[in-house]
């Protein structure tokens, strides 16, 4: 198919157009507003660099940043280990594997919002009653302060996505050759060598991947922040995608938003283009 | 022998305990949702001392969930049908011209996955608004924007299987190429179709915030319905959670009969 040949064109056209509108055409415009005093509509005033000298003053927003990388860490590591955990379980050929498999991803396909609100029950009255009757006092009034808050999101996220995490070390298990397991085991290597000696490195891909999707997944959430604890008390978990929402829609302050969001871009997209280039060096080829 | 024997045992105990804890918040969700209120205060583990269907009942009214449901099916079918023909479409285009040109424009499909929907999120409604198209067909155009860059992605990948050497003989055969890709091209990609398919579904009907931003009241979906519905009772367990039990049955239902599918889907998704 030739450049300049009209079908090229035709077959391109409606993506191009829907991406172009939906995606590119707002992001300039946002960028470039984002140094007025735009409010939603008209801008009156060019601001220059304003907002950008606001936002690294406003509490709310290094706040919901330094909430935001917390919750990241702490999920890349608890999402990672859980999720090949599952899969090395998934994949030992036992008569249940695939029940264990298909309850293990279940969470994925249902919303985040449907999540937050089932789990909110769980911390808010399941645990509740567990600690009367127990006595366990840890147990009692969670989600009502900041701390809980976040393990909160975090057991939440950590349930969820550990089973989508896992299908992907799975592909990447079951690609391992059975040949090189066998070989390392005559040579006599116990199970622990031979999974960090064998497979461990050949599964490095599913690292770049799993890694980058949980880093990414982690920082745009919003759906399971919304309906598990709405950023309170008084926006102590908020994250960074809920602070631009109610920064533009709540407090109608749409530049000062926006000027949030084009930093928001680039901090998710530095952090993807470091995690997939120090991947890349490190990874064995098949 | 009888090491391994006892070691698989142990994985299966291991397995079935992390199964049921796994399980365990539907569990809650399932039972508490057929208890009276004040049952669910005191007895939040157990079975109900008395199954009543109320709460369901009205739950259901309170969603309006046939005419939700109905909503959620219109917005997520039209966007699935268009993601997939407009996409494979692009990706053929991309896949069979080698031109600069063709290697620029998929880069920077690709680029545009890094952009988060944030990012975007405020200027969109706006120009959106300004051009009257925050409506349910503005909607569908809008997920088409979002979800054209991963299915065009996959679909580029698939057709390097596609030799095109059919693509020689079909148009020698007097063939155009809107003939030669929906005869021959397409049905051969309809693998990745399937896994197009079930991304996207996945995903589209599951988000709230994008329609939250442009559907009004009588085109809402289940995820937005959900959140006004759980708002109004909170607190008000029994109800709250018979309405979320709605919600995720039909789900839960269709990964049953679907699971190899979705999980193959969801895999080799994430793996290319």
């Amino acid at each position: 198919m030739k450049n300049k040949s009209l079908s090229f064109w035709l077959f391109m056209t409606p993506t191009l157009v829907a991406l172009a509108l939906v995606v590119f055409v707002p992001f300039v415009y946002g960028f470039i507003y984002s140094f007025s005093d735009w409010n939603g509509l008209h801008a009156t005033e060019f601001l220059g660099l304003d907002h950008y000298v606001n936002l690294i003053q406003s509490e709310n927003f290094l706040s919901a940043i330094w909430f935001t990388i917390k919750f990241a860490v702490v999920s890349i590591v608890l999402v990672n280990v859980i999720g090949l955990g599952l899969a090395l379980l998934v994949t030992q050929h036992l008569k249940v594997s695939n029940l264990f498999r298909t309850v293990f991803f279940m969470p994925n396909l249902i919303g985040g919002l449907i999540l937050g609100f089932i789990w909110q029950f769980i911390f808010v009255s399941a645990f509740d009653s567990a600690g009367r009757l127990l006595g366990w006092e840890f147990l009692q009034g969670w989600l009502a302060d900041p701390t809980t808050g976040f393990w909160g999101l975090v057991i939440l996220n950590a349930w969820q996505y550990s089973g989508y995490i896992m299908i992907i070390y799975i592909a990447y298990l079951e690609a391992v050759p059975k040949e090189l397991i066998e070989a390392a085991d005559i040579d006599g290597a116990n199970p622990f060598q031979r999974f960090w000696k064998v497979t461990f490195p050949l599964v490095a891909p599913a690292f770049t991947i799993s890694m980058f999707l949980t880093l990414s997944n982690a920082f745009k959430m919003y759906d399971q922040n919304l309906a598990l604890t709405g950023g309170g008390p008084f926006k102590s978990t908020e994250m960074i995608a809920m602070d631009i929402y109610n920064t533009a829609f709540s407090e109608n302050n749409m530049a000062f938003a926006q000027a949030k969001a084009v930093v928001f871009f680039i901090l998710v997209a530095a952090v993807a283009l470091t995690q997939v280039y120090y991947n890349k060096k490190r990874e064995v080829d098949l | 022998m009888k090491q391994k024997k006892r070691n698989r045992l142990i994985l299966t105990i291991t397995g079935i305990f992390l199964t049921l804890l796994w399980i365990s918040p539907f569990y809650l969700m399932f039972t508490n949702a057929f208890k009276m209120k004040s049952d669910i205060f005191t007895n939040i583990i157990g079975l109900p001392k008395e199954w009543t269907f109320e709460n369901f009942q009205q739950a259901f009214i309170d969603l309006d969930f046939v005419n939700s449901f109905m909503n959620s099916v219109i917005v997520s079918v039209l966007s699935v049908g268009l993601l997939i023909i407009f996409s494979s479409m692009a990706g053929y285009a991309l896949a069979r011209n080698t031109s600069k040109l063709s290697g620029v424009i998929f880069l920077i499909f690709v680029a545009a996955m890094l952009i988060p929907f944030q990012s975007v999120m405020i200027p969109l409604v706006s120009i959106f608004g300004q051009a009257d198209m925050l409506n349910r067909s503005g909607l569908i155009f809008m997920y088409l924007g979002f979800g054209a860059s991963l299915s065009i992605f996959l679909y580029h990948g698939a057709m390097t299987g596609i030799s095109k050497s059919l693509d020689e003989a079909a148009i020698i055969d007097g063939a155009n190429r809107w003939q030669l890709f929906w005869k021959i091209i397409f049905p051969m990609l309809k693998p990745i179709s399937v896994t197009v398919m079930i991304l996207n579904l996945i995903w589209i009907w599951n988000d709230y915030l994008l329609p939250s931003l442009v559907l009004n009241a009588e085109e809402a979906t289940i995820p937005l319905k959900m959140f006004f519905f759980f708002g109004q009772y909170t607190k008000q367990w029994h109800l709250a959670l018979a309405g979320l039990a709605i919600a995720v049955i039909p789900v839960i239902i269709i990964y049953f009969f679907a699971q190899k599918h979705i999980i193959k889907g969801v895999s080799e998704g994430a793996v290319k």
